[in-house]
This record gives structure tokens, sequence and C-alpha cells, in this order.
């Protein structure tokens, strides 16, 4: 990837998950390059939100298509973000089977685009690194990062009545090389989760690269909550570029 | 950190938002991050009319875990202070 700032196209589409759905999906694209390679961006569990396609933007300016799959389409297809994640979750989150069938929905799209150069990788934040690992382990794509997602790796409470269960065990299956970016400080997952998941990638003779950012706690990109910290996100912006750049550059074979 | 701790209960009432009101038959009481408050954390509270049918008409809280303990206080003394036989229901 080149240093330069792209000019760039963003829109709403509306594609085919592999389940057949046809849902809602925020997609950013250069516009000044022949050849691109696509990210799926899977939001958090607030939703499919302006700062999730702000970073979308972000991907697109950088020489990436990136499509943000509205993973809470079917539910609430025009509430606003809050008010569609609100009702996803009281409804218990949404299934993996078909969060993965929406990540490789958008997959396809990506490599149907015009300029697309074949590969895929997958980014996720907090709920949304659980799922990028997850499909990275089901589907087969070209490069994967898990940002701080929680329950990799240890059971969620039993009282949050959510539809989420540790992957850990799905390592072996994993595609393509992960890059984990963790703050120190974080709970969920926690250094110790870290370390879980980094000796089973180990185990599973994975090529995996982790990073965890001292002074930082979960949620340290989200540039709209208190969370934010600011050296670990610059860090972590040039790690993932640099990471997507090598895995997803040039034409897929 | 993301607690993902939810309780989702049956509720029976009315909430308003700006000019309407509306029946509330479910609420989501959780602790976790704000959408809207100035927190790393805060317990929310979502009410939905389900007999409605859209996900926009939610009555939505987010508080810090100080007003919402002394909310949950005052609700518990305005009810022992009321009459007992007004607040069966």
């Amino acid at each position: 990837m080149s240093r330069r700032i792209h000019s760039l196209r963003a829109e709403t589409v509306f594609f085919p998950s592999a389940n057949g759905d046809q849902i809602e999906g925020f997609l950013a694209q250069p516009s000044d390059v022949d050849s691109f390679p696509g990210v799926v961006l899977i939001h958090h569990l607030p939703g499919y939100d302006q700062a999730t396609k702000e970073m979308a933007l972000k991907f697109a300016s950088k020489g990436f298509a990136a499509l943000v799959p509205n993973l809470y389409s079917r539910e609430a297809p025009d509430a606003s973000p809050d008010d569609a994640a609100a009702i996803v979750r009281a409804q218990g989150g949404v299934p993996d089977d078909r969060l993965v069938a929406d990540v490789d929905g958008a997959g396809r799209h990506l490599r149907g685009l015009v300029g697309g150069n074949g590969k895929v990788g997958v980014i996720g934040h907090c709920s949304g690194g659980r799922q990028a690992f997850l499909s990275a382990c089901r589907l087969q794509l070209d490069a994967a990062v898990d940002c701080y997602g929680a329950f990799v790796v240890g059971m969620p409470p039993p009282e949050s009545g959510l539809k989420m269960y540790p992957v850990v065990d799905s390592t072996p299956s994993l595609s393509c090389p992960l890059l984990g970016l963790f703050g120190a400080d974080d709970k969920s997952p926690s250094p110790a989760h870290v370390k879980e998941l980094a000796d089973a990638l180990r185990a599973a003779d994975k090529d995996f690269e982790f990073h965890s950012f001292d002074g930082a706690g979960h949620g340290f990109f989200a540039v709209d909550r208190p969370s934010y910290r600011v050296d670990a996100a610059n860090q972590g912006w040039d790690l993932i570029f640099g990471f997507f750049g090598r895995h997803l550059s040039g034409a897929a074979v | 950190m993301c607690t993902y701790l939810t309780e989702r209960i049956a509720v029976e009432g009315s909430a308003k938002s700006g000019e309407r009101w509306s029946a509330v038959s479910s609420a989501s009481v959780y602790f976790d991050h704000p959408v809207h408050a100035y927190a790393e954390h805060s317990v929310n509270l979502d009410f939905f009319d389900h007999r409605d049918g859209s996900p926009a008409r939610r009555v939505a809280l987010e508080l810090t875990p100080s007003a919402a303990r002394e909310l949950a206080a005052a609700i518990e003394r305005v009810l022992a202070s009321a009459p007992a036989e007004l607040t069966t229901g």
C-alpha cells in the first residue's frame, strides 16, 4: 500500500448473504486506482454506527475497499444504529452461523467489484474481534485482524443472555495469518485470555502476531468513547495497514 | 471491557418520548458501554413496545452507577411509602 491518501467513493449497498438473505452494507472504496484488495469490517455490538463507517472511509483512503455488513439488517433495517443494537441485544445477539454467512457474502461482494484484486481480509473490534476470528476459521480468507475480541477464549457470563460461545477450539481451522491487537489493561480479553489464544495458535502452527499496548484497555480504537487511547490506536492502525498491505496486495492466485 | 451483562424482563406500563406516549411490554437492563453518556460504562435501560413492532419505538436511559442506585432506591422508597393495597399490581 502506498502512503498517499486516495480519493474514495462511499455508499450504501445491498448484497446477498451466503444464506440467501439480502442485507445492507456500507461500502467505501478508492476511486483513483485500478486494483485494490477488500476488507470486511465487522461492526461492534453497539451496531452499524458512524464510528465504524468512518473506519471504512479510512481503509478506502489507504487503498482498500472496505465493506461493513449491517449485521442487524434483518431485525431493524431502518432503525438508528443504537435502536437496532438494543433490539438485537434484547434478542440475544447475532447467531454465529448467520454472522459467518454475512461475512462470506460481503467477501464475495468485494471479490466481485470491478478493480477487486480477489484478496479479502476481515477485521473486527470487541464482539467483532471474536467474529473476525470465527470467520477466518470458517471461511477461506487472506488475512484477519482481531481487535480485543472478547470470548474468543472464556465463556461470557450466563447473565449476558447472549448466544456467544468461545471459539478458540476452532484455531486449527484458521485459514489465514492473524494479527491480534489488545489492551494490556483489558479484562475481556484479559492478558491471560490473550496468552491462551496465542498458545493455541502456536500449538496449531499458525501464522500470527499479537501486540498488547500498555496504558490501554478495551476499545482503545474508539475515537468517540472515553476508552480511546491515541498512542495505542495510532500504533495499531500502522500495524493493521502494514499487515493487510503484506497479505492482501497483488492479485489472488 | 464489554460486560455483556443483560437482564431482560417483562413490564407493564407506558413511556413517553418527545410528544409520543407508548405502551411498554419489555425492558432490558444492562451494565455496559453507553452510546451517549460520557462514561466508559453505564447502567442502561431500554423499554420496548413489542405490540408496535417498530424498533425505533424504544425509550432508553443511560445512567452512571451511582445515579442508577439512587433511582432504584428512590423507586423502593416511594413504593414503601404508598399504602400497601395500592402497590400490589
